[in-house]
């Protein structure tokens, strides 16, 4: 258990058995009066937030949190499949907690997973990924700024903008903190 | 100025330095102030043997002592002995207070005031603010936080039961509930508070009188005051509490709750207690965080700007 003083922007927390992370923190303490802990606190697992205050008296559950290396394997129905790097045991994962990380899962590709009492709870993949370009437009001959941009698709069906010159079947890198385009490969 | 290799501590007293300079003629500003006004400039020891036992006021050990979180009961004897308007600026201490206006070290302005109460005490306070201000911005208007605010000619006064019940929507003085009266004073009542002109909360339930003397007018309050600009809470004040029995049974009830808390227990200050019994003249006295007035005229957002170093 964490008392009141120990909490701090960024420390993770559980409650209700949901984990939560102080995104925002403040110690106030009216004259002669208690302190108080003023605590912006945001799920873990739907991303929504609400404000609490917390008094010295209180006690705060810690968040049984743990990252496991993983290797994602295949689509199945709604799910995404993973299978544990060190005990090949397989993860089903809900397309819903996956989100729009879908589109840069990579087969045999490693992420970490963050489990919350064993439950996935977040896929963290790497910065930069590879994918080839499906669709784009020739882009107009001769153009060769780099700060125009036109739409292109991936395999997948992901829209990305890339610079013009651009082709389909291209390799490109791809930022997965933002999903933008980060450089050409080939 | 020159520029250094990078290092962090070096990097931020450089950084600090402007509000350090404004820090110090703020100083110079508020000792003039005193001194024009026949205060007495006194220093009160910093490590003492017994601090006055308030609820959620922690001191920090020091051997077989404590630092002091405030000059109080020392003033106090002054005045019994004779002393009649005194002032210190010096160090306080309070473990395990740290946030963006607080800090385990502070500075603390205090001064007493015989044969006075506490609203000849918020004149002083307001005649010393204004001389502060135009000594280091040569006006009385400023700008905290984005923020216009004119310290002359007119401060907001409000009592406490108003503030609540306008803004918290109930009465502490009918039923006081202390947990749910900080919650509310630091989420709805101090929010809502004017910005743009100094505001005088004033009137406490006796429930929160401190050390302040109960009201002549109204049992149900206590003659103590808070002192809040552009949101900031820059001092506390009282029309002293001098009534030795009703002092003893206050300590006694705060010792009490810090027992029941299983906080650290302080000896009696008995030079304090005779000094009540021989005789405090009715006085008015309040503490002040200095750091707090410079963060205010130098529009800083946190107490780190306004210190040179970060302990």
């Amino acid at each position: 258990m964490y008392n009141a003083s120990d909490l701090r922007k960024g420390l993770k927390v559980e409650i209700d058995g949901e984990p939560y992370m102080i995104t925002e923190f403040n110690f106030v303490k009216p004259g002669k009066g208690q302190a108080l802990y003023r605590c912006k606190l945001k799920s873990m697992v739907t991303g929504s937030t609400f404000d609490k205050t917390y008094r010295s008296v209180d006690r705060i559950d810690k968040c049984n949190l743990e990252e496991r290396d993983m290797i994602y394997s295949f689509q199945e129905g709604d799910h995404y499949v993973f299978m544990d790097a060190e005990t090949y045991e397989q993860v089903h994962i809900a397309a819903e907690v996956v989100g729009d990380k879908k589109y840069f899962l990579i087969e045999d590709m490693e992420v970490d997973i963050l489990f919350h009492n064993d439950r996935p709870i977040e896929i963290m993949l790497p910065n930069f990924i590879e994918k080839t370009v499906a669709h784009t437009e020739p882009g107009a001959r001769g153009d060769t700024a780099t700060n125009v941009l036109k739409p292109a698709t991936l395999d997948n069906g992901y829209e990305i903008q890339v610079p013009l010159f651009v082709n389909e079947g291209d390799r490109i890198k791809i930022d997965t903190r933002d999903g933008s385009y980060a450089g050409r490969v080939s | 100025m020159e520029s250094l290799p990078y290092s962090p501590d070096l990097n931020r007293l450089q950084e600090v330095r402007p509000a350090l300079e404004k820090r110090a003629a703020i100083l110079r500003a508020v000792r003039d102030f005193f001194h024009r006004h026949g205060f007495l400039e006194v220093d009160t020891p910093v490590r003492i043997r017994a601090p006055a036992p308030e609820e959620y006021i922690d001191a920090e050990p020091s051997g077989d002592c404590f630092l002091r979180t405030s000059p109080e009961l020392h003033m106090k004897r002054m005045l019994a002995a004779g002393y009649e308007k005194i002032f210190q600026i010096g160090p306080c201490f309070r473990a395990g207070e740290r946030g963006d206006r607080h800090r385990p070290e502070f500075a603390m302005l205090e001064w007493y005031r015989a044969h006075a109460d506490y609203s000849d005490i918020l004149l002083d306070t307001k005649a010393m603010i204004v001389s502060a201000a135009r000594a280091v911005l040569n006006t009385t208007s400023l700008t905290y936080q984005g923020r216009a605010i004119e310290l002359v000619p007119v401060w907001e006064h409000l009592t406490v039961q108003e503030a609540f019940l306008r803004w918290a929507r109930w009465d502490p003085l009918k039923k006081f509930d202390p947990d749910r009266f900080d919650e509310d004073l630091v989420t709805k009542v101090e929010p809502s508070l004017p910005r743009d002109v100094p505001t005088v909360l004033t009137d406490y339930p006796v429930e929160r009188a401190a050390l302040s003397r109960p009201s002549a007018k109204d049992p149900r309050v206590a003659e103590r005051w808070e002192l809040y600009i552009g949101g900031l809470e820059l001092a506390n004040a009282y029309s002293e509490l001098t009534d030795s029995a009703e002092q003893k049974q206050r300590f006694a009830h705060s010792r009490m709750l810090r027992e029941l808390e299983n906080k650290a227990a302080y000896p009696e200050d008995g030079d304090f207690i005779r000094a009540l019994e021989i005789g405090i003249p009715p006085s008015g006295g309040i503490a002040l965080g200095l750091d707090r007035l410079v963060m205010l005229l130098t529009d800083s957002a946190s107490i780190d700007d306004v210190t040179a170093f970060e302990e």
